[in-house]
């Protein structure tokens, strides 16, 4: 484990991964502040076709390329899935798992058929399904933390425009800004996070990267801003123990530690958040119902001391020999009585 | 013989997937199916470790407790507050990795490799036969897909009303005394079983375009369920017979030919279906409009 201080190899994937879950946390604050969580599913799917291709065309493994490659093979998909709900009765749902299982059998396709001829330098490719960090070159990682780098930058400068457009893209628009295209930029974004995580997590689980952090993020906090800041780093912190734990043992890939990682964040987070966590709501419960029974006490206490009077009064009267005002009196007491029980009971 | 025999696989699971992605494309829970099929694996996994062999019957409900869990957790969140995709998300990938671990942290012990996981291995289906004393009766997974194509046929035929009751209109359901929260969990069991046993041929993530898939393009043919669940199933075996000659031609995975056959026939559909397709809706509006001008 210490080898890790020392190794510099291992120093930058460990930099590396934590700055694609870092990027990951971040973008996936705002898609699923836009409730799009699980286009980022649909995105990674996308993209194993686009690597492939890119690999046949040039027969190069390249990080570079294959981000080119997943990029339109993202953009392909966004489009048909909205092609696919505009121009038909299919629900969002059902174009998405459409699409996400059809690019993805393409891609599988083009993996066998890449695996099955004579591509020489092919070893690797299936890395993408599940993630090695620890597979990374260090040209790779310069390459894919700075791209996280400016994922990073950019949702910080356009943090403002983005903010409006997760909440109230009508106000936005209204002000002048061109939602339209700030929408394309955000799934732009989502798709260069997708992408270059999958060198990190692999395609069946980046989602995870993008969502996970998010929904845990959202637990602690009502503001935006401490809600990136976050997520960014539940990202951080599951890149982080995805590659440390998976570089020590090496049958495990990067990809499940990682999102484990992050699941774990998760359930801290569904249990001790404050306000919306499992303790905190039960915390709260508790409070609620003591002071309830205090204040009912009180109540109580109140109209013991109300009663009592009452009823010495009534007694006084009743002293003068007025027998009928008995029966109003007797409820009063009674209550009184009742009242004094509960808050023995207290 | 080996391609009649993975035909025969391919068409049951299919037929399978067809029946059950009616009513979930229908109730809009598409997505519920996919994570279903990512999230079924752990259970997999640990009846791997335990018996010790693949396509038992244990396996099975096994399999489909693991997938009563994942929907009662995705329940659970959403009602939690947690938006729907966002807690479908965080579900079906948590335990996904779990079943991956699992098997890579086991792989002497689970004769199971992670492609396997993705995209299935419907070309050995065939060498792993259920011997009855000297008697070949077969591949194991046509047995277990044909006891779950049963099961699946008896549940839906017996209570097709209710389903169909429950995929329109759920409220009406429930005013009319229908159980509908256990219809939805008898469902989702439904799905985790069909899942488990197509996963050796198909692999988790093909499941989902064999579930999605002829669903929606049989949805885009027809208004009445029963020809729905008719024509997809069509779809499906259409699919997996002419996936697997792509796939001998081009030397590639069956499964990931099986679902870009689908796929295929999705894409007609969308295009020239005769009452939903784009390209018949524009040119009936064309001959309207000119039809209009002439009038």
């Amino acid at each position: 484990m210490l080898n890790l201080l020392t190794d510099p190899n291992l120093r930058w994937i460990l930099l590396g991964s934590m700055l694609l879950g870092l990027s990951g946390g971040v973008i996936g604050t705002f898609s699923y502040l836009r409730k799009q969580s699980l286009i980022g599913d649909t995105l990674a799917h996308a993209a194993l076709p686009g690597i492939c291709i890119a690999f046949m065309l040039t027969g190069v493994k390249s990080v570079g390329l294959f981000l080119v490659g997943a990029l339109l093979a993202g953009a392909a998909a966004t489009l048909s899935v909205t092609l696919i709900t505009r121009y038909s009765r299919i629900k969002p749902d059902a174009a998405m798992g459409i699409v996400l299982s059809l690019f993805f059998a393409v891609g599988i396709v083009l993996l066998t058929r890449i695996q099955h001829s004579s591509y020489g330098n092919q070893s690797g490719l299936d890395k993408f399904l599940f993630g090695q960090a620890a597979s990374m070159t260090s040209s790779d990682l310069y390459t894919l933390g700075g791209v996280a780098l400016l994922l990073v930058i950019a949702c910080g400068l356009l943090y403002k425009e983005f903010k409006l457009l997760c909440f109230d893209p009508g106000y936005g628009r209204g002000l002048g800004f061109p939602m339209g295209l700030l929408e394309q930029l955000l799934l732009g974004l989502t798709t260069v996070a997708v992408v270059v995580g999958i060198q990190a997590v692999g395609v069946v689980l980046v989602a995870a990267l993008l969502i996970t952090p998010a929904v845990s993020a959202r637990y602690w906090t009502d503001r935006l801003g401490v809600m990136t800041v976050l997520a960014g780093l539940f990202g951080a912190l599951s890149g982080a123990a995805g590659a440390w734990i998976s570089s020590g043992v090496s049958q495990l890939p990067t990809g499940p530690i990682s999102v484990l990682a992050a699941t774990a964040c998760f359930v801290a987070s569904v249990l001790f958040g404050p306000r919306r966590g499992l303790a905190a709501k039960l915390l709260g419960r508790r409070s609620a119902r003591r002071r309830w029974l205090a204040e009912s006490a009180g109540v109580a206490a109140r109209a013991n001391i109300q009663a009592a009077m009452q009823a010495t009064a009534q007694a006084a009267v009743l002293t003068d020999g007025q027998a009928n005002v008995h029966d109003n009196a007797h409820p009063n007491v009674h209550s009184a009585a009742h009242a004094n029980e509960r808050g023995a009971s207290v | 013989m080996s391609g009649f025999w993975i035909m025969l696989t391919g068409a049951l699971v299919a037929t399978c997937c067809a029946v059950l992605g009616c009513f979930l494309v229908l109730r809009r829970m598409a997505l519920v199916g996919d994570a279903i099929s990512h999230a079924v694996l752990p259970g997999i996994a640990i009846a791997f470790l335990v018996s010790g062999s693949r396509g038992s019957f244990f396996m099975l409900l096994g399999a489909a407790l693991v997938g009563f869990v994942a929907v009662f957790l995705i329940q659970l969140f959403q009602s939690g507050g947690v938006q729907s995709d966002a807690s479908i998300g965080v579900v079906f990938t948590a335990l996904f990795a779990v079943g991956v671990v699992l098997i890579s942290l086991n792989a002497r012990n689970i004769d199971l490799d992670l492609d396997c996981v993705l995209f299935g291995e419907i070309a050995y289906v065939q060498w792993n036969t259920l011997e009855f004393g000297a008697l070949s009766l077969g591949p194991k997974a046509v047995w277990l897909l044909g006891l779950t194509l049963l099961v699946i046929a008896a549940v839906v035929s017996l209570f097709y009303k209710q389903f169909k009751l429950c995929a329109f209109d759920p409220a009406l359901a429930a005013a009319l005394g229908i159980p509908v929260a256990v219809f939805h969990y008898l469902l989702m069991g439904l799905v985790s079983m069909a899942t488990v046993s197509s996963f050796e041929s198909v692999g988790a993530v093909l499941v989902v375009g064999l579930l999605v898939i002829p669903p929606a393009a049989a949805y885009l043919l027809t208004d009445r369920l029963g020809t729905m669940i008719g024509l997809a199933v069509v779809i499906g075996i259409v699919s997996s017979v002419a996936g697997y000659g792509a796939a001998v031609w081009l030397d590639a995975s069956i499964a990931g030919c099986m679902v870009c056959a689908a796929g295929v026939q999705f894409a007609l559909a969308f295009l020239f279906s005769p009452s939903h397709g784009l390209v018949t809706r524009r040119r009936r509006l064309r001959a309207a409009a000119l039809g209009g001008r002439a009038g």
